[in-house]
């Protein structure tokens, strides 16, 4: 993952706040509780900034260094916000065998960002996967959940077109 | 709380239905409907791969269809889990008849509901071109993709409806949990294990017997069953199937194993990346425990156990047991030295024992039809079958299930129906970036676990990549090298610094900056890896190097004297040019190229500014009377 601290500054609600609380008191007695808290706290906020973490430090109980040692261990863990559309790339084998090497690298150049990273105007994100099991239809390029399939390089600006 | 004896019940109520499914494979195109309730059903593959390609909207589609010409109470519709063939996705299945469209586009849903299930009629132009013969209709089962196959840890995927657990259950699901509560002791269940010979599927392939009877002897006043479904290998999608297609199977092969081991309480850890797995698996359990199949006091026999799910967090090294563990805890997920094994101080320092679900998914049926049912399938050392998810460049891309033993040439020209555009078949990647590449010229070894290794590959969990003369063997290398430079946990040197330094090596052969000293280093620094790292992903970490250097040295050898990639693929060793007796003058490459390098007029041959060139190979691509030369 990456571990650069977001530039964007923070911006949780109260609302926010509250329910991750909430998942914080749901978990608090479970072993091995902070995985899930987290996972759900990624869900809630959609990354986990520095501020986030030290809620679920204090509520846990557990040091904030564990915390940051767990977030920056997972891939699935992200430090950043992503865009508001999120393009996934699979770098499976299957995909990259069938040439997904030469789409990332168009779609690096074409939104000027590096795997893991946030077009300024936030309207992308790019992140490199590994295998979505859609391998009958490699090479596979995901934006928002929407599966393109069986893709040439030629095919990257008519699809991020697309998005707003 | 559920009774063996109406769970017997029903079995024995749904076994028609489920039947049907089955044996209908005999009688291709009797399927019509008939005024009968539910005389037709219909399963359309909802699994990933085949969703991907459109499943819902057809499904969407063929369920307005049913509604429109009110056919409700004759036809049911059942979404199913993977049905193999995901290249010809997305697929389904009428039964009875086993008619297997393939490629179904959403307008063709009224064609099918028309003349099909009104009237009878086999939609031939929509059938797997293989059943389609010139004097009738070849089985599915008798076609080149599944005609060497053999189901036993997929023998439910893409037959039943793995959100309804009656379906399960009649095909014999939870008998061989009753079979096991109500006939045999714990030391049974191990010895039919230890009989029937299986190994586990996750890789190394342990015998899972001896697993099972390492915890069971040892005392505690808590033990856990822990499945591993942290399918890590890019590549690979044998567990999700089973977890997407047949949820139940692990459930219950789960409950066995605690009531094996001594365990109340199981936990699955699945990759965060499945979302489907994820949620068909928390509906699985959730009917489980409501049939009182899981929880307290299971049929009666006072017996107790339920399973929690985990989410792994995308951490390749998590497939590790000790790292597995780690991170079921909540921490970060690295491994620990062994001794002490899990089966002693496993998760929460309580014993343990780990399968993934593909080992699972095989117990209730050999508890259920025997050991000696299982041992006769297979290899003398390896029995039972073996799931690979068969992918790259390879005409049929999709899951399949062989006995061990079959050779790759089988896998590769019969069921994978070969490599498409006419290319040759170079070699077959194993054991995803553990594993090995098996070149063409052991085709026909038998693939079992002693024989991948001697050829220096292993069995993985089941990734099973073909590759063809397009394929550069030092790329695919260093390929998997940054996959495991990216996964290694950082926590011994041996895999966190060796394995940045082997990229590095690779990197600058595919640079064309390497020389024959750097070779001999690289091998060295092989061996140090692998007899120094701690866990199995840093020893197994440099296996994709060791494996293309023996087989493939020429490759290695071309990039670093010749400074040429004989595939055409390293960029820094390749450049494009154009041919100008061939090229017409078409300005396609021109138009497609990303840069602007490509300048010439209309019907005159045009020509490559190298210093523009960024080698996307697009115009090689494009070009219709090849023209552009690779070289």
């Amino acid at each position: 993952m990456s571990v650069k601290k977001s530039v964007i500054p923070f911006s949780g609600t109260e609302e926010q706040e509250k329910l991750l609380h909430g998942i914080i008191e749901q978990h608090r007695h479970q072993a091995g509780a902070l995985m899930p808290v987290l996972q759900k706290a990624q869900e809630l906020y959609g990354y986990l900034p520095i501020e986030v973490q030290n809620m679920i430090a204090d509520g846990l109980k557990v040091p904030k260094s564990q915390v940051y040692g767990v977030v920056s261990f997972y891939a699935q863990f992200t430090l950043n916000p992503k865009g508001r559309n999120q393009i996934q790339i699979c770098l499976g084998t299957a995909c990259y065998v069938k040439g997904a090497g030469n789409l990332l690298d168009r779609l690096s150049d074409k939104l000027g960002i590096a795997p893991g990273g946030i077009t300024p105007d936030g309207k992308f994100s790019l992140d490199e996967c590994r295998c979505f099991g859609a391998c009958g239809l490699a090479p596979v390029v995901i934006v928002n959940g929407e599966v393109y399939g069986r893709l040439k390089s030629d095919d990257i600006d008519g699809i991020l077109g697309k998005y707003e | 709380m559920i009774s063996l004896d109406q769970l017997k019940e029903i079995n024995h109520t749904m076994q028609g239905i489920m039947a049907v499914r089955r044996i209908g494979e005999e009688m291709i195109g009797e399927a019509k409907a008939n005024g009968d309730e539910s005389s037709i059903q219909i399963l359309i593959c909802g699994d990933t791969g085949c969703e991907s390609s459109g499943s819902d909207k057809v499904l969407d589609a063929l369920r307005q269809q049913i509604e429109e010409k009110k056919l409700e109470k004759e036809v049911t519709i059942i979404r199913t889990g993977c049905q193999g063939l995901c290249s010809m996705g997305p697929v389904m299945t009428v039964c009875p008849g086993g008619a297997f469209y393939t490629q179904i586009k959403v307008k063709d849903v009224p064609e099918i509901v028309e003349e099909h299930i009104l009237k009878g009629n086999v939609v031939k132009r929509l059938l797997y071109h293989e059943m389609q013969m010139d004097d009738g209709i070849l089985p599915l089962k008798n076609t080149g993709f599944f005609k060497k196959q053999y189901a036993i840890a997929l023998r439910n995927c893409g037959v039943i409806n793995p959100e309804d657990i009656k379906e399960y259950i009649g095909t014999g699901g939870y008998l061989a949990l009753g079979k096991v509560l109500t006939e045999m002791s714990p030391d049974d269940v191990i010895q039919t294990l230890l009989d029937s010979g299986l190994r586990g599927r996750g890789g190394a392939g342990f015998p899972t017997g001896n697993k099972w009877k390492f915890a069971k002897a040892n005392a505690a006043d808590q033990k856990f069953v822990c499945c591993n479904a942290d399918e890590g290998d890019p590549g690979a999608f044998m567990d999700r199937a089973v977890l997407e297609g047949d949820p139940h199977v692990v459930l219950e092969a789960m409950a066995i194993a605690g009531y094996t081991i001594g365990s109340s309480q199981g936990y699955i850890y699945v990759r965060t990346e499945y979302p489907t797995a994820v949620k068909k698996l928390n509906l699985a359990i959730d009917e489980a425990r409501e049939m009182g199949l899981l929880g307290k006091n299971i049929m009666g026999t006072g017996f107790d156990f339920d399973i929690e799910l985990r989410l792994g967090s995308g951490a390749f090294v998590c497939g590790e047991e000790t790292a597995l563990m780690r991170s079921i805890e909540g921490e970060r997920g690295e491994p620990r030295p062994r001794p002490p094994f899990p089966a002693v101080k496993g998760l929460f320092d309580k014993p343990t024992i780990l399968n993934n679900v593909e080992t699972m998914s095989n117990i209730p049926q050999i508890i259920l039809n025997g050991p000696e049912w299982f041992s006769s399938i297979g290899t003398e050392k390896s029995k039972g079958t073996k799931v690979f998810a068969l992918g790259g460049k390879i005409t049929n891309t999709g899951l399949i299930e062989v006995p061990m033993g079959t050779t790759l040439r089988d896998i590769v020209e019969e069921i994978g129906g070969g490599v498409p555009n006419g290319k040759k078949f170079k070699a077959a990647q194993t054991g995803g970036p553990s594993g090995g590449c098996i070149p063409a010229e052991h085709a026909d070894t038998p693939i079992d676990y002693d024989n991948l290794v001697a050829i220096g590959s292993m069995m993985g969990s089941g990734g099973f990549i073909v590759m063809d003369e397009d394929t550069c063997m030092v790329d695919i290398s260093k390929f998997f090298l940054q996959f495991m430079v990216d996964e290694s946990c950082g926590k011994c040197t041996p895999c966190r610094v060796g394995t940045r330094r082997l990229y590095e090596m690779l990197d600058s052969i595919t640079k064309g900056e390497a020389t024959l000293e750097d070779l001999e280093k690289m091998e060295k620094l092989c061996m140090d890896i692998k007899s120094n790292s701690l866990c199995g992903l840093g020893q197994t970490a440099p296996n994709p190097v060791i494996s293309t250097l023996r087989y493939f040295r020429d490759e290695y050898i071309a990039h670093v004297v010749d400074k040429k990639c004989p595939a055409g693929v390293c960029k820094n060793l390749i450049t494009y040019s154009i041919d100008a007796e061939t090229c017409i003058g078409c300005t396609k490459c021109a138009k497609n190229c990303p840069t602007n390098a490509i300048d010439g007029e209309l019907k005159k041959a045009h020509v490559i500014n190298t210093d523009k060139c960024i080698k996307c190979g697009t115009c090689y691509d494009v070009c219709p009377v090849n023209a552009v030369r690779r070289g």
